[in-house]
């Protein structure tokens, strides 16, 4: 896989933040399940939302979804040549639906 | 969950407005979608890179073996001036879905339905709109669609059509930069007292969607809170899956 794949929004008409809906793709990639409908709690202000509802950020070398509360990051996703590297410290937790 | 890469064959491209097309993208495997879900569409140069792009699916899922996109060009973006200049029918595009489960709206989740769209976000929208026309659906719904000027109307025929079948579905438009002469819509940004006039009919057990640029959704989330909407029955969707 070349390096410079990874979640590439860089049309510049593209708003600098997308909803988390936007990188349902990816997320059902990495977790192996569609994830946007599904409730993640910040582990900074303790706010549960909706991933699709976290604001997504697109335009640099990976993925960053923040707290649309709290504006904290919750999870990173960076996809590189040797795997997908996944920073969910910002998370109390994430689910996952096999529904 | 199936969440694979499949090769989609493109059987028709159809010009929308002089910057917009929309794409058919045949897909025999395809395991169906929701309306409002979208589809992730890959290109691979023959060096092996490759770019990602997600794409709100246009058409309805009663239609089965296809999906449509609609695509604005953005000049200078890496994969829109690549759909409007270079595939034909008959082309292969990699393309991943559905994807999605928020922004989502089918006729069994009921009404009265509110859509309201700026620009290309109006295509997830229009598989609502499509959906709840073909499953024959008479849940009262209308739809608030803001476009710079005639030309760049998404749609229009159909929305014509669709607002004249006589079944519950409503088409407002507003024209925020130019608009023809004897132009009877709005004529400006949607603001708060022009989300009022359209939601009145509707009431406050209302379902509302609005996609488009991030200001204009925020405006219309911000306003249907103040006029009295619950919050957990209004879905954004900030441009994302659309128009790149």
């Amino acid at each position: 896989m070349d390096e410079r794949i990874a979640m590439m929004h860089d049309d510049p008409a593209v708003d600098l933040t997308v909803d988390g809906s936007a990188v349902g793709g990816l997320l059902a990639a990495v977790f192996g399940a569609e994830m946007t409908a599904t409730p993640g709690q910040c582990a900074s202000c303790r706010t549960v939302s909706v991933v699709g509802t976290m604001r997504a950020y697109v335009r640099g070398p990976g993925v960053i979804l923040r707290c649309p509360a709290c504006a904290e990051v919750v999870l990173r996703i960076v996809q590189t040549p040797r795997g997908t590297m996944v920073d969910a410290r910002g998370a109390a937790y994430l689910v996952v639906d096999r529904g | 969950m199936a969440i694979d890469w499949q090769l989609a064959t493109v059987t028709a491209v159809r010009d929308e407005t002089p910057t917009v097309r929309s794409f058919t993208l045949g897909l025999p495997g395809w395991s169906g979608h929701r309306p409002g879900q979208h589809v992730d569409l890959r290109l691979t140069a023959e060096d092996g890179y490759s770019v990602e792009r997600s794409y709100s699916i246009a058409s309805e899922p009663e239609r089965a073996g296809e999906v449509h996109i609609t695509v604005e060009r953005i000049p200078g973006g890496e994969v829109s001036p690549f759909l409007h200049e270079v595939v034909v029918p008959g082309d292969r595009l990699e393309v991943r879905g559905p994807i999605g489960g928020y922004f989502v709206w089918e006729a069994s989740l009921g009404g009265p339905l509110l859509l309201i769209a700026g620009g290309s976000g109006v295509v997830p929208l229009m598989a609502m709109a499509r959906h709840r026309a073909r499953a024959g659906s008479r849940i009262p719904a209308r739809m608030l669609f803001s476009s710079r000027g005639p030309d760049e109307i998404i749609y229009r025929a159909e929305l014509d059509r669709l607002a004249a079948a006589g079944d519950g579905f409503v088409v407002a438009h507003t024209l925020t930069r130019q608009q023809p002469p004897g132009w009877t819509g709005y004529a400006r940004r949607i603001d708060e007292g022009m989300l009022a006039e359209v939601i009145e009919p509707l009431g406050a057990a209302t379902r509302a969607y609005a996609c488009g640029p991030t200001a204009l959704v925020e405006t219309v989330a911000n306003g249907l809170v103040r006029l009295g909407l619950p919050p957990d029955r209004i879905r954004t969707e900030r441009f994302g899956p659309t128009g790149t």
